[in-house]
């Protein structure tokens, strides 16, 4: 049995599991607390201030995702004091992020811009200077733009807790800090996987993906569950797809065998799909040593049917091979052994599970 | 799969990703370069390590990436795993360290493999695979001092032509331990492929029928001949590695493909080439014009994954949906409806159906495994088989409290040495696997932009002592060859190798590793010895 407490969330009272954060525990119950560092997938560091609640009896406001639930507090997510904080620590981040909204690519399913928006922040009322730093697109799946770094640790923790390769830290101090490899070079001469975990869980436009950039706002895009076509782990994810072409890759959490993870070829690996090179039409050889050429599906099929049923007739079933495969579906492979055992008459059906 | 069916009566991975995540105390990796080839389960696993601190014993030839976390890295010799698994359960048995109980309790065979293992002392274990002694002794005690621990292979424990007696030797290990049956434990064949666990579900094997009833059995046969109306064949098939080499001899004389490349998948690809160039006629349903498609008298436009309905069986037994997210591009159709149409035209009407769904319909009547896995139940989280029926939750592990087969066999094997050893002319040990930014044959990932362009080219691994004695530098291109074939890439210098060791990823048509490869087979798995055969290389 999990223990409980007994904790009141404004006003409302709720039964927490005990070891719950006052965020998890808020969450459960349905009321959203403002958060920007804090990612469900990653342990809670507290950095950005922006989740701050008001505690009964406490002089110090505490952030909801590292303050554990004790049996009767009382907590105020909105009082005026946790109000006042959260908008100072939003109007501090914001002092430093480009407004181009506009054009970026995050406008939609940006966090920080949700909470401008639900803060009515236009500008900032601290001006001033502004990090610059060159737009990093150096490597083939995802460009780097830290002047929209808000340093929440996001990608920082993910590549620790997730990946493990610890890529990237926060390099520098102070007003210098900023997110980097080791010398703070390029990604591809750091340990880098490339799993794209960082760019997943980035909560603005600082890490964005190459493909599908331009190509479609987060509310024209629709996400289909699937599971990814290359190796046997048989990770799920959502296809993000726009007018019939994948935009991208985003990860379903609750997938039983990856739990929202994913590895390069799975996050970036689906544009095979749109390759100019895709069969879009049967082809034949109409004389052998000539060249395929383009056929319709009746002339095809028919030609197949015809010579399957002569070689079967002449040669007998046992000189006919099939072969299914490990990268179609159970239906399809169901259908293809079908077919030698039930159409040609042979058990010569396999594929290729030993290469 | 032959080696696990023998021992436990189940030719499938026995645990699944969570447990062995969450729950095994030691990983005993052999054969598998984890965190390049089932990438997100080698994540995992790195968390375990530095989260909770399980220890990780890595046993590979190549300073492979998982091996930098490993509490201990065995470099054996390409060829040798049963000498040193052998090794390893002499220790354990010569000082008393196995499971006794299990042994009594779950086995049989356990006399005869004491016996065999006697035969491998460290020192003798040492000199066949080049493990330093101590090594193998500490593996086993680390085995038997963390449980419970969970084994992992690939391809690089299956690809011999002790493949199948590779298998038992693991099975064995894991027997010996107490390690079946139990969270954390396990014999874990990781699957290369997305759905190749599927694929030998639904029988696409020569010996059995979906659900591994095999065909030589009346009642299968008589129950298959009922389902589709028509008298079924009793003859074992051929296996692809088969059916290939008597193409050329003549004896068969049409193949129909669906989604293979054997062109660059299989061993000693100019010979394949010219077996597939003899058959009278080739059909290749795919989505691109892959290497073997292009020898096709007929190619057939398929879909691919983003396109269609359906499911995936994954390693660890789950089956799961996959959507249709975009329309088809063209003229391309869904596999099953092009097997249906060729069917229907031949005068089979029983195989026309009207969605996928229809298809699992018939799968949950005719395979017992899957008899309650249907689409109104697979949902978000998928069913993991045996499930057979409709009230049945799944199967997260098997043998639990009994093995498939009642009693798991220890099966006592001998180390063999290679089909195809070193010698002066070929002095190189040639191993062949994949990288993490590419996919077998590199039909879909030569085709993705980023992947391509991180790992644009083939190159082959070779040793800075080896390079420097030949006088080659890091990305100099060489000449490489077999008594089969010669191909040229570039060469990586680099400490992944041992001295006498070469690798090359097998993606790359334009160098295609296969053409060096072997086809020597196990004699009872049919897997060709991919991993091991002899090379020279030189400076181009």
């Amino acid at each position: 049995m999990t223990e409980t407490v007994s904790i009141t969330i404004d006003g409302q009272a709720i039964q927490a599991r005990a070891g719950q954060s006052i965020l998890e525990a808020a969450t459960a119950a349905g009321i959203k607390i403002p958060a920007l560092c804090h990612h469900p997938a990653l342990k809670p560091i507290g950095a950005c201030r922006v989740c701050l609640v008001d505690i009964a009896f406490e002089r110090a406001l505490h952030p909801a995702c590292t303050y554990e639930v004790r049996q009767g507090i009382e907590v105020h997510t909105r009082s005026p004091k946790a109000e006042e904080a959260r908008r100072f620590a939003l109007e501090l981040i914001l002092s430093d992020h480009p407004l181009d909204c506009m054009t970026c690519e995050r406008t939609g399913s940006c966090e920080l811009q949700d909470l401008a928006y639900q803060y009515g922040i236009k500008e900032s009322q601290f001006p001033g200077t502004q990090h610059e730093y060159a737009l990093d697109t150096s490597n083939p799946f995802y460009e780097r733009d830290y002047e929209k770094c808000i340093l929440c640790r996001r990608c920082v923790r993910t590549c620790d807790e997730i990946n493990g390769v610890e890529a990237i830290a926060v390099i520098q101090r102070g007003w210098d800090s900023k997110i980097g490899t080791a010398f703070d070079g390029i990604m591809q001469d750091s340990p880098c996987e490339f799993c794209g975990m960082c760019v997943e869980v980035c909560p603005t436009a600082a890490l964005q993906p190459r493909l599908g950039k331009q190509q479609g706002r987060a509310w024209e895009v629709e996400k289909v569950a699937t599971t990814c076509p290359y190796c046997g782990v048989g990770c799920q994810f959502y296809l993000k797809v726009k007018d019939g072409r994948i935009l991208g890759v985003a990860s379903k959490w609750d997938a039983p065998a990856n739990h929202g993870w994913t590895c390069v070829k799975g996050r970036y690996g689906w544009d095979f799909v749109h390759h100019p090179e895709r069969l879009t039409q049967p082809l034949i050889r109409r004389e052998k040593g000539g060249e395929l050429e383009e056929a319709g599906w009746d002339e095809a099929l028919d030609l197949v049917a015809q010579r399957f049923k002569a070689i079967v007739k002449d040669h007998g079933p046992q000189a006919f091979g099939t072969l299914a495969s490990a990268k179609c579906t159970n239906e399809e492979n169901f259908a293809m052994q079908k077919f030698s055992r039930a159409v040609i008459g042979t058990n010569n059906v396999d594929h290729c599970a030993r290469l | 799969m032959t080696g696990l069916v023998t021992a436990f009566g189940s030719g499938a991975m026995t645990n699944s990703f969570d447990d062995i995540a969450d729950e095994a105390q030691v990983y005993f990796i052999i054969g598998s370069n984890t965190t390049e080839n089932h990438p997100v389960l080698g994540m995992r696993l790195r968390q375990a390590v530095k989260q909770r601190n399980a220890k990780l014993i890595v046993c590979d030839p190549r300073a492979i990436p998982i091996a930098d976390l490993a509490t201990l890295h065995i470099r054996q010799k390409p060829g040798t795993d049963i000498a040193l698994l052998n090794g390893i359960m002499h220790v354990l048995i010569a000082e008393g360290l196995y499971d006794k109980e299990f042994v009594a309790e779950r086995t049989e065979g356990f006399e005869d493999l004491k016996a065999k293992v006697m035969e491998y002392p460290p020192e003798r274990a040492a000199e066949i695979t080049g493990v330093p002694a101590e090594q193998i002794v500490e593996a086993a005690h680390l085995l038997a001092e963390n449980r419970p621990g969970a084994l992992l292979y690939a391809m690089g424990i299956t690809q011999h032509i002790t493949g199948h007696q590779n298998v038992l030797s693991c099975a064995n290990l894991q027997m010996l331990l107490g390690n079946m049956g139990v969270p954390g434990g396990g014999v874990n064949p990781l699957r290369g492929q997305n759905n190749v666990q599927g694929a030998c579900d639904m029988g696409g094997l020569p010996n059995v029928y979906p659900g591994y009833q095999a065909v030589t059995v009346e009642a299968a046969q008589k129950k298959f001949e009922e389902a589709w109306g028509v008298p079924l064949s009793n003859q074992v098939g051929l296996t692809l590695t088969e059916m290939l080499p008597l193409a050329a001899e003549g004896k068969i004389r049409a193949l129909y493909i669906m989604g293979e490349n054997p062109m660059i998948s299989d061993p000693d690809a100019n010979h394949a080439e010219h077996c597939l160039r003899s058959l009278d006629f080739l059909v290749v349903q795919d989505i691109f014009l892959t290497e073997t498609a292009a020898l096709a008298d007929v190619v057939l436009p398929g879909s691919s994954f983003a396109e269609k309905l359906g499911t995936y069986t994954n390693s660890e037994r789950r089956v799961q949906f996959v959507n249709p997210a975009v329309p088809a591009p063209g003229e391309a159709r869904p596999d099953w409806w092009i097997i249906g149409e060729i069917a229907q035209r031949m005068g089979y009407g029983g195989l026309t159906y009207a969605s996928p769904r229809e298809i699992m319909d018939e799968i949950n009547q005719l395979t017992p495994s899957y008899g309650g896995i249907t689409y109104d139940r697979i949902g978000q989280m998928g069913l993991q088989w045996p499930c057979p029926n409709a009230d049945h939750q799944g199967t997260a592990i098997l043998h639990i409290g009994r093995f498939s087969r009642g009693l798991g066999h220890f099966g006592a094997v001998d180390w063999r040495p290679p089909a195809e050893e070193t010698d002066e002319e070929y002095p190189f040990v040639f191993t062949t696997g994949r990288v993490l930014y590419h996919y077998h044959t590199g039909s879909m990932t030569r085709r993705s932009e980023g992947l391509d362009a991180i790992f644009p080219e083939p190159v082959v691994e070779i040793n800075a002592e080896d390079a420097a004695r030949l006088e080659v530098v890091d990305g100099q291109p060489v000449r490489i060859s077999s008594r089969r074939g010669t191909i040229e890439a570039e060469a990586l210098v680099s400490p992944m190798t041992e001295p006498g060791v070469v690798f090359m990823p097998f993606h790359f048509a334009e160098a295609a590793a296969n053409k060096l490869t072997i086809a020597a087979l196990d004699p009872i798995g049919k897997i060709p010895q991919l991993k091991v055969c002899a090379v020279k290389v030189e400076t181009v």
